[in-house]
């Protein structure tokens, strides 16, 4: 019991603390791992490896999974059901507090000439921001292994081709037939592994 | 109730079709969230995705608690983070119990590798469609392209980019005088 009510206090100090999105959480597993040993090193970076691998965000994943994980080890497969769900459930119980409230002010002064300013360039930012994480993930799937240099055939070969082409045939598809991304995702899904991606 | 139980299903949905992470999720979010469901517009998604990056927690969920309370109150933001958590709970818990190899298998990686490629091109999508709204004027556009390339070159918290642009947005108004919608 005690076991939940750590797991309970730990994820919710996780949340509360924790600003940036999913990778942001990573420091403070470790940092629980130590602590604990209620997992090592190397269980953090299976668990990664799953929660990139599998639908949902990233932090939550990684708060399920080692919810799991460590009553796992104390009360077998109902116990860490139970664990996968105390540590989801705390670690967005914070979130759910901060921007509820956050909520009721944005509500009580969005008509306010200065919090329309600050959106005004909020706005462009957080375009960017989604833009450059865009490109990270298209550096990741785009672009090989190869050494790069300022030469023609290298600048040919960095680029993996069979991606790019596959890419720009689903780019097309998204603008000329807009149909819900569920299509694309489960048609590149098959591409994957019909063509051995 | 009824809405309830919708709002839970929908950020479900969401959550099941999000693949590495809370920038994955705003083509869904477009979708679902303002051109099926009209619950906000693309104006709105972007301000919540911009506060939901500089408050504590995952970006996901702030997001969906924001969208959830603006429909239905304190009781919406319930619901519908508890749907976009709902998926990874059970899918987690399922490989976690039984097939913890899941990430070497090699049908999974080859699909993930698909996987990849779309959300580039939905991500892209996504750009494009927000870049419309967000990027009004010319000094929306520095601050985007800013924002951009920092964000690519310097290993730099989002969070300190969002408050700069936020003070930028403020400063302007003050100079320009005009006001902003």
């Amino acid at each position: 019991m005690l076991v939940y009510l750590k797991l309970f206090y730990e994820f919710s100090k996780i949340g509360l603390f924790a600003v940036g999105g999913g990778l942001a959480t990573l420091p403070f597993l470790y940092e629980l791992a130590e602590k604990t040993g209620w997992f090592t090193t190397h269980d953090i970076s299976n668990m990664i490896a799953i929660s990139e691998s599998t639908p949902g965000a990233i932090g939550i994943n990684m708060s399920t999974y080692v919810g799991f994980h460590t009553a796992y080890s104390f009360f077998g497969l109902f116990g860490a059901i139970l664990g996968g769900i105390t540590t989801t459930i705390s670690i967005i119980i914070p979130s759910i507090i901060v921007i509820e409230v956050i909520s009721g002010f944005l509500n009580k002064f969005k008509e306010s000439k200065t919090v329309k300013n600050i959106f005004y360039g909020l706005r462009p930012a957080s375009t960017g921001l989604v833009a450059s994480a865009g490109l990270s993930i298209a550096k990741n799937t785009l672009i090989t292994d190869a050494a790069f240099s300022w030469s023609l055939p290298a600048i040919l070969q960095i680029i993996n081709w069979q991606h790019l082409v596959i890419g720009a045939a689903i780019f097309a598809a998204i603008r000329i037939f807009k149909l819900h991304p569920i299509f694309y995702i489960a048609a590149s899904a098959a591409i994957g592994i019909i063509l051995k991606l | 109730m009824k809405e309830l139980f919708y709002l839970f299903w929908t950020f479900s949905k969401i959550g099941v079709l999000t693949f590495g992470g809370g920038y994955a999720m705003l083509p869904m979010l477009q979708k679902e969230v303002v051109e099926k469901n009209h619950w906000c517009s693309e104006d709105d998604l972007m301000d919540y995705f911009a506060i939901g990056q500089c408050t504590p927690g995952i970006i996901a969920v702030n997001t969906a608690t924001f969208i959830g309370y603006r429909i239905k109150g304190i009781f919406g933001g319930i619901f519908a983070t508890l749907g976009v958590v709902f998926p990874s709970i059970v899918i987690i818990t399922i490989i976690a119990a039984f097939i913890s190899n899941f990430a070497s298998l090699t049908v999974v990686s080859h699909a993930l590798n698909g996987i990849k490629i779309c959300v580039c091109a939905l991500i892209l999508d996504a750009v494009i469609k927000l870049g419309k709204k967000s990027v009004i004027d010319k000094y929306c556009l520095i601050i985007f392209f800013g924002v951009f390339i920092i964000s690519l070159l310097a290993d730099i918290s989002a969070i300190f980019l969002i408050i700069a642009a936020g003070i930028a947005g403020y400063v302007l108004g003050k100079v320009t005088g005009k006001e902003q919608n």
